[in-house]
């Protein structure tokens, strides 16, 4: 089985969001960058699948060359080898266009990433490439199992679940508790720098969308304090000052 | 711009999040109709023209009740073209994000999800998104001539003072392939308020100390008419089904009131619920960080002021 795991490169979530150049450009000063959270999942039940069934497993980022320490962690955890996409990753669609390309010409059977990154929250990648390469795509998975050609997987629904099964090739979209978030040991780090690493051209794409610019929330009021023993006080407060009573 | 709105439904009735999609078409202007696919009431079809709905498409196909993405997306793209739609407009969900991906690919559609108002048309179309999980906004313009919008609870006010529609059956186009994800089995809590839905939300951290201890939330939220969730914590150690983990990586909520108890407020907690209209946070600890984004506070021992609150409610009532 030849498996891809699609990641992005994301503030960590911890990060203290702020803009620059008039509210266009994402500030990253003093930003750490991880592997997103959700596609931290997607790889670490790619290790286990691959341990398990002697797949190879490729990892895939969209992103200009600073996303490459990130890219070398994902090979330090247990992917075999990596394709970079030199593009700065600006909306879904052009990200869903790079991964669909890629995913074609390496003729994969099993696509996994995350079920949404955690800047731009889309969640809507995994289905887009599904899509585009006419494949089945299912999120957000919890469990995702292979046996031979068809994959078993639990899906998570408004107040529940439900369980699939279907053929491969598949596009998964991946969230806890799907496998435990694996951490690199040392031999893993020494070999993920001589593992490859592709770079390759971006194809051009007009995604029919346009950033203009960010917005922070307006900052939030202080908070009114209660004594315990006024619970009284809170029905009150919520019906006639907050109005959400 | 004709507007179509994609309307969900489960056991029969229409969700909530679709009635505000269905209100945010008709805030949008421009004719609007609304498909429904699978077994729902006639009523309830009936009731969305009151919510501005001018037709009701309903696809009754049984087999597309159980909500296969590929199978929705192809009836939606077909019945964009059937009713020469512009804009195709979803409620965030499940099912509604993924199926609006899969139209939009196919069609070559300009598509936003994690909208949270109406569309700027003075100058484009441009639409507002939530970004950085809830930490910031983006202002993006949608530039192709067909759009698809999903939108997130709250991004339009409810209303609903038109007349009953009358409804159309719908004839829906779709393949065997559509069907090639099997639904072996679903698992869903029945008769209680789903939390991506739910107006009102009560949830419990690990200062509820067990899942013995829930009963009192469960009280608290049933005279609230609201829906129960819990931090991340209380989801690892299986005090709670995962579904109702709230934060960075789990269900991100936007509830008019969200009542905290027994949770600190970890920034990924913070993340799943910073776009509730109100926050109440009720900690033993006067130090924990989540006082500092709420909007009323209690300090004290949770065991004695839930029951009181409860009380409280039902007096107010």
């Amino acid at each position: 089985m030849k498996i891809l795991v699609c990641i992005t490169h994301v503030p960590d979530t911890t990060s203290k969001i702020n803009f620059k150049d008039n509210n266009t450009k994402f500030d990253n000063s003093g930003v750490q960058y991880i592997i997103g959270p959700y596609d931290d999942y997607a790889l670490a039940r790619a290790v286990e699948l691959k341990e398990a069934t002697g797949s190879s497993l490729t990892v895939l980022n969209v992103g200009l060359a600073e996303t490459e320490p990130t890219i070398r962690k994902a090979l330090a955890i247990g992917a075999d080898d990596a394709i970079r996409v030199d593009a700065d990753p600006v909306d879904s669609f052009f990200v869903a266009s790079q991964i669909a390309a890629q995913a074609a010409a390496g003729a994969y059977d099993l696509i996994l990433m995350g079920r949404e990154s955690i800047d731009y929250n889309s969640g809507v990648v995994h289905s887009l490439v599904g899509e585009m390469l006419g494949i089945p795509s299912i999120s957000p998975v919890m469990k995702l199992d292979i046996s031979g050609n068809v994959a078993k997987l639990t899906r998570e629904i408004e107040g529940g679940k439900e369980l699939l099964e279907v053929s491969l090739p598949l596009v998964a979209g991946c969230q806890e508790p799907i496998a435990e978030w694996k951490i690199p040991n040392m031999r893993g780090i020494m070999s993920a720098r001589t593992k490859p690493l592709k770079v390759v051209q971006a194809k051009a794409v007009d995604s029919g969308v346009r950033l203009l610019k960010f917005e922070l929330p307006p900052p939030k009021g202080a908070v009114k304090m209660i004594p315990a023993d006024q619970v009284a006080q809170l029905v009150t407060l919520l019906k006639t000052e907050a109005k959400v009573l | 711009m004709a507007i179509l709105v994609f309307v969900e439904s489960a056991d029969g009735k229409i969700k909530k999040t679709s009635v505000e999609a269905v209100c945010y078409a008709r805030a949008m202007g421009g004719p609007v109709t609304a498909i429904a696919l699978g077994t729902v009431d006639r009523s309830e079809l009936e009731s969305l023209g009151t919510y501005g709905a001018n037709k009701v498409l309903h696809a009754s196909d049984e087999k597309l009740g159980q909500g296969v993405i590929q199978a929705c997306a192809s009836v939606l793209a077909r019945a964009m073209q059937d009713e020469q739609s512009d804009i195709l407009v979803l409620a965030n969900s499940s099912l509604g994000t993924p199926v609006a991906a899969r139209v939009a690919a196919r069609i070559n559609a300009s598509l936003a999800s994690n909208v949270v108002s109406l569309p700027d048309t003075s100058s484009g179309f441009v639409v507002k998104k939530s970004i950085y999980t809830g930490k910031a906004f983006s202002y993006v313009e949608l530039t192709h001539p067909k759009k698809i919008i999903v939108i997130r609870k709250n991004a339009v006010e409810v209303k609903q003072d038109g007349n009953p529609a009358q409804v159309t059956p719908y004839k829906a186009a779709y393949s065997d392939g559509d069907f090639a994800v099997r639904v072996l089995s679903s698992e869903k809590a029945s008769g209680e308020v789903l939390l991506p839905e739910a107006n009102i939300v009560v949830s419990g951290g690990r200062g509820m100390k067990g899942p013995e201890n829930w009963h009192m939330l469960e009280d608290l939220a049933r005279t609230l008419h609201a829906a129960t969730a819990c931090s991340k914590p209380v989801s690892d150690i299986g005090w709670r089904p995962h579904h109702e983990h709230v934060g960075q990586t789990g269900i991100k909520v936007a509830p008019q009131l969200y009542i905290a108890v027994g949770i600190s407020g970890a920034i990924q907690h913070l993340a799943g619920v910073n776009s509730s209209k109100c926050i109440v946070v009720i900690n033993k600890d006067p130090e924990a960080p989540f006082f500092k984004a709420a909007d009323y506070g209690i300090v004290g021992d949770a065991f004695e002021i839930i029951p009181k609150l409860t009380e409280a409610i039902k007096a107010a009532k």
